[in-house]
C-alpha cells in the first residue's frame, strides 16, 4: 500500500462526555483516551449505545445541548486543545480540519435544497472571500473527486433525484470539500447494498491515498474494520476496553468482550456447528457498576472483577486490554 | 430419508403497474416486483432469498403470505393453492403460514400485553378457551427462552433481542409449517445477533418449522440456511444448496456479491470483482439477461436472449449464458 502514515494529529486524552437528564447522569463517554496519526485510519467498534457516536460528536464539539456536555477531558487536534475553543473559532475548524460522514445519507441531506447549495453551504465559510462562481467550482471539484458522474449537471439536482449510494457520495463530498485531515465517518455504509459499500469502502481508501488525511471509521461491524482500518478500539459502556494495531485485534484478542464479539460473528468463509453467543445485556449507562462494565456477563469474571475496574495492560506492541486476568499473566511472566 | 415438501412457489409473477394521471389513469410501464421464480422448500428446513435492495425479496414473501395477489404462478402450501383458499381452509392457511419481522421496535404493538401479542394467531384462528391459551402461551415463552411472569409486561419492558423472542414465541403459537423471517437479526446489535440465530436454528429443530428466510448478509445465510437462491432484479439467477454455493459460485452476480461481503479476518482478501453502476430501475429493466449492463463477463448475446434457468450441477442451478 502506497499510504505513508505520519506523526500523531489527533490525541484525545481523558474524555469524559455526559447527559444530564431529568431522571440521572448518563456518562456516555467515560475516560476515552486515544491517538490518531496522520494518513492512519482508526476503526471504533462496539454496539449501539457504546458511546463511539458520542465519542465522535465530541471531536467536533457537537454533542446535544441541552443536556450533554463535555466535562472533563482533552481534545488535542495538531497540537491545539479544541476544548478551549470558542463556538466561532470551531465553525471554522469543522469542515476545514475535522469533518464528519454522517450514518443515513437520507436524513442528512435536505431535501429542498439543490445538492450544490449544501456544498457551497459549507465551502462558503472557509472560502467567504470568493465569488459564487468560484465557489460553484469547488463544489464540483469536491463532486468530481467522489467520482459522481457529470459532476456540471449534478450540483443543480435535489437529493430526491439520486439514488442512496449517489447520495452518501454527496454527503462525502461535503466533509471532503474543505480538505480537511480528520474524516470521522459515523457507520456510512450501513443504510447502502452490499454491492454499493463495495465501491464506498473502495472510494473512501482512493480519497486516502490521493489526499494523505486521517479517518476514524465508527461501526459494529468487524468486516469493515478486518477491510479498512489499521488500527482498532473496541468500545464498552463508554470506556475502551481494548486498542491495538489491527492483525493482533484479530489475532490475539485479549479482552473477554473483544474475543466473545469476534467468535459470535458467523463467517463467510465457513460455517461453525454452533455460533458461540455472549449472554445477557449491556448494563445501563446511568448506573454502571463499580467494577469491570463486562463483568456481569463475561465467563470469566470473579471478585476482584466486580470491585474495581481493571488498569491497562500492555498484552503487545501497541496492544493495551483493560482485564485483570492479563494482571495474572503479567506477574508469571 | 427424503423430506417431504410444505411450500412450492410455481412460475410466481407479480407485476405492478406504474400509472399516470389523476382522474384519468393510464398504464406507462409495469414494475416487474417478481417475474417468473420457482423455488419449494422442504420440512424443517430453510430456504433464503438473497439480493438487495429492490430485487423482489420482500414482494415473494409478501405473496406467498397472502398480502399480494400474484399476477400469474401459484404457491401451494401442502399441496393446496394458497390464493384459491375459502372458509375454513383459508382459516387452516393462517395458522400454518407466520412472519418474523426485521425491526422488533416496530413490529409489536405498544399497548398490547405479552401474552395477547404471543395469543393472538390462535385466539383469531382457533377460539380456544382461557386456560388453554394460558397454557399454551407459557409453554412457548419457555420454548423462545422467556420467563412465564413476563408475559404481563409491555413490549416496551423488553430489549431488542427480547422483542424478537416475543414475535418468535407469537408466531409459533399456533404450529405453523412455515414461518417467513424477513431480515430477523439485522436490527440487533452485534452480540445478541448469535443468541437469535442459535434460538431460530434450536426452534426449526424443535418444531420442525420450515423457514423462508429473507436477508442481505451472506455470512449470517450460510450459518441458518439450507438452500440459497440469490434474486436480482425480479428473477432467481442462481439456486443451490447452501455449502455448494459458498464454495462454488457460478452466477458472475453471485460473484461479485461473495466479493463485495466484507472479510472476517485482514489477512482474508476476497477477490474484488467492484461491480460498476447500480441496480437498473425495474420499471424498464434491461433486455436479455438483466445483470448485463454490469457483468464483467457480458458477451453479445447476453444483451439479446435471455438466459434459461439450467441445472448445472445436482441441485445447483443457475440461469447464465456461460454455462
Amino acid at each position: 500500500m502506497p499510504r505513508q502514515i505520519g506523526d500523531v494529529i489527533l490525541e484525545v486524552h481523558d474524555l469524559h462526555t455526559h447527559i444530564f437528564t431529568r431522571w440521572g447522569v448518563v456518562k456516555a463517554v467515560d475516560g476515552v483516551s486515544f491517538y490518531l496519526r496522520q494518513g492512519e485510519t482508526l476503526g471504533i467498534v462496539g454496539e449501539s449505545g457504546c458511546g463511539k457516536t458520542m465519542t465522535a460528536l465530541s471531536l467536533l464539539r457537537l454533542v446535544p445541548r441541552p443536556g450533554g456536555r463535555i466535562v472533563q477531558g482533552k481534545i488535542m487536534l495538531e497540537g491545539e486543545n479544541l476544548l478551549g475553543k470558542s463556538d466561532n473559532e470551531m465553525r471554522h475548524i469543522r469542515g476545514r480540519r475535522i469533518s464528519m460522514i454522517l450514518q443515513d445519507p437520507q436524513t442528512s441531506l435536505n431535501p429542498v435544497f439543490s445538492i450544490g447549495n449544501q456544498l457551497i453551504e459549507g465551502i462558503r465559510i472557509h472560502h467567504h472571500q470568493e465569488g459564487y462562481q468560484s465557489l460553484v467550482r469547488r463544489a464540483i471539484d469536491a463532486l468530481k473527486q467522489v467520482r459522481v458522474a457529470a459532476p456540471e449537471r449534478r450540483v443543480q439536482d435535489y437529493p430526491h433525484q439520486m439514488s442512496g449510494g449517489m447520495k452518501q457520495r454527496v454527503v462525502g463530498a461535503i466533509s471532503i470539500s474543505c480538505e480537511p485531515r480528520v474524516i470521522i465517518a459515523d457507520e456510512p455504509t450501513t443504510s447502502l447494498d452490499v454491492t454499493i459499500q463495495a465501491q464506498y469502502l473502495r472510494l473512501l481508501r482512493e480519497i486516502q491515498e490521493d489526499t494523505g488525511l486521517s479517518l476514524i471509521f465508527i461501526t459494529h461491524d468487524f468486516g469493515i474494520v478486518a477491510k479498512m482500518c489499521d488500527r482498532v478500539m473496541v468500545m464498552y459502556a463508554g470506556r475502551v476496553v481494548e486498542s491495538g494495531p489491527v492483525r493482533e485485534i484479530f489475532n490475539k484478542p485479549s479482552h473477554p468482550y473483544t474475543q466473545a464479539l469476534l467468535s459470535s460473528v458467523p463467517k463467510l468463509e465457513e460455517r461453525p456447528e454452533r455460533l458461540y453467543s455472549i449472554q445477557g445485556q449491556p448494563p445501563a449507562l446511568w448506573d454502571v457498576p463499580p467494577g469491570c462494565r463486562f463483568a456481569s456477563r463475561c465467563a470469566y469474571a470473579d471478585d476482584r472483577c466486580q470491585q474495581a475496574y481493571p488498569p491497562s495492560f500492555t498484552v503487545g506492541e501497541g496492544h493495551i486490554a483493560d482485564c485483570w486476568r492479563l494482571e495474572d499473566s503479567w506477574k508469571n511472566q | 430419508m427424503e423430506k417431504s415438501v410444505i411450500l412450492r412457489v410455481d412460475h410466481l409473477k407479480k407485476h405492478f403497474a406504474v400509472t399516470k394521471g389523476l382522474l384519468i389513469m393510464k398504464v406507462i410501464g409495469w414494475v416487474k416486483a417478481v417475474d417468473d421464480i420457482s423455488f419449494s422448500i422442504r420440512q424443517g428446513e430453510t430456504l433464503a432469498l438473497v439480493g438487495e435492495s429492490g430485487c423482489g425479496k420482500t414482494t415473494t414473501a409478501k405473496v406467498i403470505l397472502r398480502l399480494e395477489k400474484p399476477t400469474a404462478g401459484q404457491v401451494f402450501i401442502d399441496g393446496k393453492d394458497v390464493h384459491t383458499l375459502e372458509g375454513n381452509d383459508l382459516r387452516e392457511y393462517r395458522t400454518m403460514v407466520q412472519a418474523v419481522f426485521q425491526d422488533p421496535w416496530s413490529s409489536l404493538c405498544p399497548r398490547m400485553r405479552v401474552r395477547e401479542i404471543v395469543a393472538e394467531p390462535l385466539v383469531i384462528n382457533r377460539r380456544p378457551s382461557r386456560p388453554e391459551v394460558d397454557a399454551r402461551v407459557e409453554e412457548m415463552l419457555a420454548a423462545v427462552g422467556l420467563r412465564s411472569q413476563q408475559a404481563n409486561l409491555y413490549p416496551h419492558e423488553f430489549s431488542g433481542g427480547q422483542r424478537q423472542r416475543i414475535a418468535m414465541a407469537s408466531a409459533l403459537i399456533s404450529d405453523p409449517k412455515v414461518i417467513v423471517l424477513d431480515e430477523p437479526v439485522s436490527a440487533l446489535d452485534v452480540s445478541i445477533r448469535a443468541q437469535i440465530m442459535n434460538l431460530l436454528v434450536d426452534l426449526q429443530q424443535q418444531f420442525q418449522v420450515s423457514y423462508l428466510l429473507i436477508a442481505h448478509h451472506l455470512a449470517t445465510t450460510r450459518y441458518m440456511a439450507h438452500e440459497v437462491a440469490v434474486m436480482y432484479l425480479g428473477k432467481i439467477v442462481e439456486r443451490a444448496e447452501t455449502e455448494e454455493l459458498y464454495k462454488n459460485p457460478l452466477h458472475p452476480y453471485t460473484k461479485a456479491l461473495f466479493s463485495a461481503a466484507l472479510p472476517s479476518h485482514p489477512d482474508i482478501n476476497h477477490e474484488e470483482i467492484i461491480l460498476a453502476g447500480e441496480v437498473p430501475s425495474p420499471i424498464n429493466p434491461p433486455a436479455g439477461c438483466h445483470f448485463h449492463p454490469r457483468c464483467p463477463f457480458a458477451m453479445r448475446q447476453c444483451s439479446e436472449v435471455e438466459p434459461e434457468f439450467k441445472e448445472i450441477a445436482p441441485n445447483h442451478l443457475v440461469a447464465c449464458h456461460l454455462y
